[in-house]
């Protein structure tokens, strides 16, 4: 056997391993909307993909309960991607070609969405993305219903600075795209507020990093220059418990150096002995502790659909049941499934989040959001210590670095344009 | 014109003081009071009774101000009184006695880093004259990072009755720093705190002088330069130890890995992709070990991974025999395909487990003897990191002893060197086979065991592992052990001194580069086995 064919095995192995799953169908074929569900449920990103598949099957019941839309059934249909981008693509072109879907809800990574982002372009279809991500991109048949990073890094390090007193910042992070850009975006904001340049450090380590002695004490020691630290952490999955383990043992409190994470939730802390953690915080925009009756009823209707009153709610799952709410609410103003249909009528429909706020859909296809910032409890919780008094509105485009900050994205007549450039007032200026 | 106002100014101020006080004195009085009122408090709000409670000066507030920033201090919702819940104990914050709580309904008073930082400096206050060294200590510590010249008489009379040597040089440096602060100070008696910062601050010390550098007056930083170039010098020297250290343990863990491997590969020749599973499946049983343990006989919680150790031994070698008997045997002397069964059975493993067991991570406790840090001279190691590597020079040897020793070792040689003579001499080969296969299975559930401790419990752990560990086999010597304990510790202290200069990404590449290199000029690595076995 030559090495291109065991190659080739190894492909074909992955193909079959990912195969399609139709959940039952309760009607004929031609009574159902179907509803596309896009998400790892194997490979490195299964460990946070698979919640948001249950969540995606749990609205979709709850949906069904009462009555669907447009007084059809909704049929999900799931795929795994198997954390395997190229076939994210491949994948998604069977769901909108055979399966026929009308809208999808799916992918964690930026890389994955990324990668389908053509796909959704050339078959005009829609996606709904419900995870934090580093902006810089508004497309047509996309809606972010995750947080940009005006939505969370910009607040956690003001509040960093204005209430623990932080002069000097560690951004460290995993490497790849997210944390590469929301770096780059944070360090001009620092530099721009007057932080000296050698008052930042930045790291970056690969995915499922564990060895973390070396950078915990250059933590340690860039530290201890007299001035107030604090980490400003995008690591990524995996790796986020080692570094925790090692900040504790070697003895870096909460209280003399924070940790802001902007990637870890209820759902990863949920594996994890978070007593030596407590006080280090974390930035979303819903947090499970959130005293709100929306949130208490979300939180028990999902434990007894998931049946177990361990699993946790975390953030992402806020921003699928917002996007899927405003599709049902898009869907049924239009009163038709068609894509063209949807785009135009979902910019500008509300629907209540369930922090007590309300998100609203802007021509951007962001959505508005609260900053939360938590820190974390030693029941894997967060307790909540601050919170912005309003709504903050997604911005697709950071006004913080220079080659973006002339760009706005609209999509709504008569600009209808992703990245319209308001100095040469023309669409698909400079990236 | 304004002398009156002054006047009118001093004679309001005259009137406010006495009541002022007369409030501090009925807030002395009424500590159950503030304590109670903690319970439906804001954030704000539970600031402002802290420091009211840490203005009393009464002792009597310290349990109460402990438990609320280590998170120990409830209110109970049905009766709506404020307790102290440690353990299983309730107690009153006050008066300290036991309490009986009806139909107890506990949530807990949440405080934030800013006031877990009022508190400890409240507490340094009360708690220096404490009768405990321990509790000194760190109150000591509380004024180094936060000194304030009010508390400079409390600190000289501290200071006078301290017996115990290190605390004192704490107290000393604190009183340093407080001095260094001061506007007040002569510059003499601040050119003399400096030697006291270096000797009693510890690591903290070159901190607290970056920061005064800053406000110095001009005459004295000189002195605080010096100091400080003679502390960065020690850093330095120190920094490099560190690194061979970090080099040492992140070289045990590979060890541990690899070290499975090395029997499996290097001495039974077969590519074995499933090797990372066998890791992860001992993580595995180490969380089913402390899940049982914790439920049925929580007073061995702390014994719980060295309960481990034999469980995931016996359930990953009976797994390794398994495997060997039902696939491997079938494929000796075809690489490609044994690659590509053990590859799918790593696939099958992984997601049996992730259907068991769900893709979230699952937690093993830390025992007490494991977590933390204790400094050696200039050093700070962490006791984790510690038995790992420990407990990866005791496997070692262990398998040396066993293949040199044992007679299943000199069968097992016998049968890798020459199975047809081994075969031909008694031996029976099959049987020894399966015994090697599931040894090695068994080490890499020993590496599971050990893993648990830095690295998550998921059902990707092993893919983490299994590049590293052929690269720590490889460029050892396949086939050698002691190949692959030098080559796990070079890997891993090149891989630490790389880290600091070209970061963690491009230190491992940097890593795989040489590896390659190496592996051109020499490639049966670095200690190759020599004679006729190897032609084979």
């Amino acid at each position: 056997m030559t090495i291109r064919s065991a190659r080739s095995a190894i492909l074909a192995a992955t193909l079959a391993g990912s195969f399609t799953l139709s959940i039952a169908p309760t009607m004929a074929q031609d009574e159902t909307i179907k509803v596309g569900i896009l998400h790892s449920l194997s490979g490195t990103m299964a460990i946070s993909e698979t919640t948001l598949k249950d969540t995606m099957l749990f609205l979709i019941e709850q949906q069904n309960a009462k009555g669907g839309v447009l007084g059809k059934q909704l049929e999900p249909v799931v795929v795994d991607i198997a954390s395997d981008w190229p076939l994210a693509a491949e994948l998604a072109r069977q769901l909108i070609e055979v399966d026929d879907v009308d809208a999808v809800f799916g992918c964690w990574t930026s890389v994955c969405r990324k990668s389908v982002l053509p796909v959704f372009e050339e078959l005009n279809s829609l996606l709904f993305y419900p995870v934090q991500y580093e902006g810089e991109e508004s497309q047509r048949n996309v809606f972010y219903t995750g947080a940009s990073p005006n939505q969370q890094a910009i607040p956690a390090v003001d509040y960093l600075a204005e209430e623990e007193g932080v002069e000097r910042w560690v951004l460290a992070g995993t490497d790849y795209v997210y944390p590469q850009t929301t770096n780059k975006i944070l360090e001009q904001y620092l530099l721009d507020k007057g932080v000296a340049k050698e008052d930042i450090m930045i790291n970056y380590t690969p995915f499922g990093h564990s060895d973390w002695q070396t950078i915990v004490s250059d933590i340690k020691a860039f530290g201890s220059a007299g001035k107030k630290t604090a980490v400003v952490s995008t690591i990524n999955g995996d790796a986020n418990v080692p570094f925790y383990r090692e900040l504790g043992n070697q003895g870096i409190k909460a209280e003399d150096i924070p940790v802001v994470a902007f990637s870890v939730g209820e759902e990863e802390l949920s594996g994890f002995d978070t007593t030596p953690l407590v006080g280090h915080l974390a930035a979303w925009n819903y947090f499970m502790s959130v005293d709100t009756p929306e949130n208490e009823a979300f939180i028990a209707e999902w434990q007894e659909f998931i049946g177990s009153e361990d699993r946790v709610t975390n953030d992402p799952m806020e921003a699928h049941l917002i996007g899927f709410n405003l599709w049902v609410a898009a869907v049924e103003a239009a009163g038709t499934t068609d894509a063209d249909a949807v785009i135009d009528s979902i910019v500008g429909l509300e629907t209540p989040n369930l922090t007590g706020g309300i998100a609203k859909m802007l021509p951007n296809h962001h959505i508005t959001k609260p900053v939360l910032i938590g820190e974390i409890q030693d029941d894997g919780q967060f307790f909540v210590v601050w919170e912005t008094e309003d709504l903050v509105p997604g911005d697709a485009w950071s006004d913080f670095l220079p080659e973006s900050k002339m760009l706005e994205a609209d999509w709504t007549a008569p600009i209808n344009c992703g990245n319209y450039n308001t100095e040469t007032q023309s669409c698909g200026a400079a990236q | 014109m304004l002398t009156h106002f002054l006047r009118l100014a001093l004679f309001t101020l005259s009137l406010i003081m006495p009541l002022q006080a007369a409030n501090a004195q009925d807030a002395a009085v009424d500590i159950p009071a503030m304590v109670q009122a903690m319970g439906e408090a804001s954030l704000k709000e539970l600031g402002q009774i802290v420091s009211d409670l840490a203005a009393t000066g009464d002792n009597v507030v310290v349990p109460t101000l402990t438990a609320l920033a280590d998170g120990n201090l409830y209110l109970d919702e049905t009766s709506g009184r404020v307790v102290i819940q440690d353990g299983s104990a309730i107690t009153d914050p006050v008066t300290g006695e036991a309490v009986e709580l009806a139909d107890e309904d506990l949530s807990r008073i949440r405080v934030n880093n800013g006031l877990r930082r009022d508190i400890s400096a409240a507490l340094s206050g009360m708690t220096l004259m404490s009768d405990n060294a321990n509790t000194r200590l760190s109150a000591a510590q509380g004024f180094l990072s936060k000194p304030d010249r009010a508390n400079l008489p409390l600190l000289e009379e501290a200071i006078a009755a301290e017996t115990d040597s290190a605390v004192r040089n704490v107290m000393v440096a604190a009183r340093a720093v407080t001095l260094l602060g001061s506007d007040e100070a002569s510059i003499e008696d601040k050119r003399a705190a400096i030697p006291d910062i270096v000797a009693g601050a510890g690591r903290d010390a070159i901190t607290i002088l970056t920061g005064q550098l800053a406000n110095a007056p001009d005459e004295l930083k000189p002195a605080i330069q010096s100091a400080l170039a003679g502390l960065e010098q020690e850093r330095a020297v120190w920094g490099a130890l560190q690194n061979v250290w970090f080099g040492i343990s992140l070289g045990s863990v590979l060890l541990l890995a690899a070290i499975g491997l090395a029997i499996t590969f290097g001495v039974m020749g077969v590519i074995n992709m499933a090797h990372g599973e066998m890791v992860m499946l001992g993580a595995y049983t180490t969380f089913i070990v402390q899940l049982v343990i914790r439920q049925n006989f929580p007073g061995l919680l702390d014994y719980s991974l060295l309960i481990a150790l034999p469980c995931a031994f016996l359930v990953t070698g009976a797994i390794g025999v398994g495997i060997e008997r039902g696939i491997i045997r079938w494929l000796y002397g075809r690489p490609l395909e044994t690659l590509l069964a053990t590859w799918g059975l790593s696939l099958i493993l992984q997601q049996t487990v992730r259907s068991i067991f769900g893709p979230t991570n699952q937690m093993v406790i830390a025992p007490t003897w494991m977590s933390g840090s204790f400094e050696f001279y200039g050093l700070s190691i962490t006791y984790g990191r510690f038995w790992i590597v420990i407990f990866a020079l005791l496997v070692f040897a262990t398998l040396l002893l066993v293949l040199n020793r044992t007679p299943l070792g000199l069968q097992m040689r016998a049968v890798t060197q020459n199975r047809r003579m081994a075969s031909a001499m008694g031996i029976r080969t099959p049987f020894v086979d399966a015994m090697t296969f599931g040894l090695g299975s068994g080490i890499a559930g020993l590496a599971g065991v050990a893993l648990t401790q830095i690295d998550n419990i998921s059902p990707n752990l092993g893919q983490n592992y299994i590049i590293d560990s052929f690269m720590v086999v490889v460029f050892g010597g396949v086939g050698n052990l002691w190949g692959t304990l030098v080559g796990a510790l070079t890997l891993g202290v090149a891989n630490k001194f790389l880290e600091p200069y070209a970061g963690a990404v491009l230190g491992k590449i940097l890593i795989l580069v040489l590896i390659i290199l190496f592996i051109q000029r020499r490639p049966r690595g670095l200690f190759a086995l020599k004679g006729r076995a190897i032609e084979q």
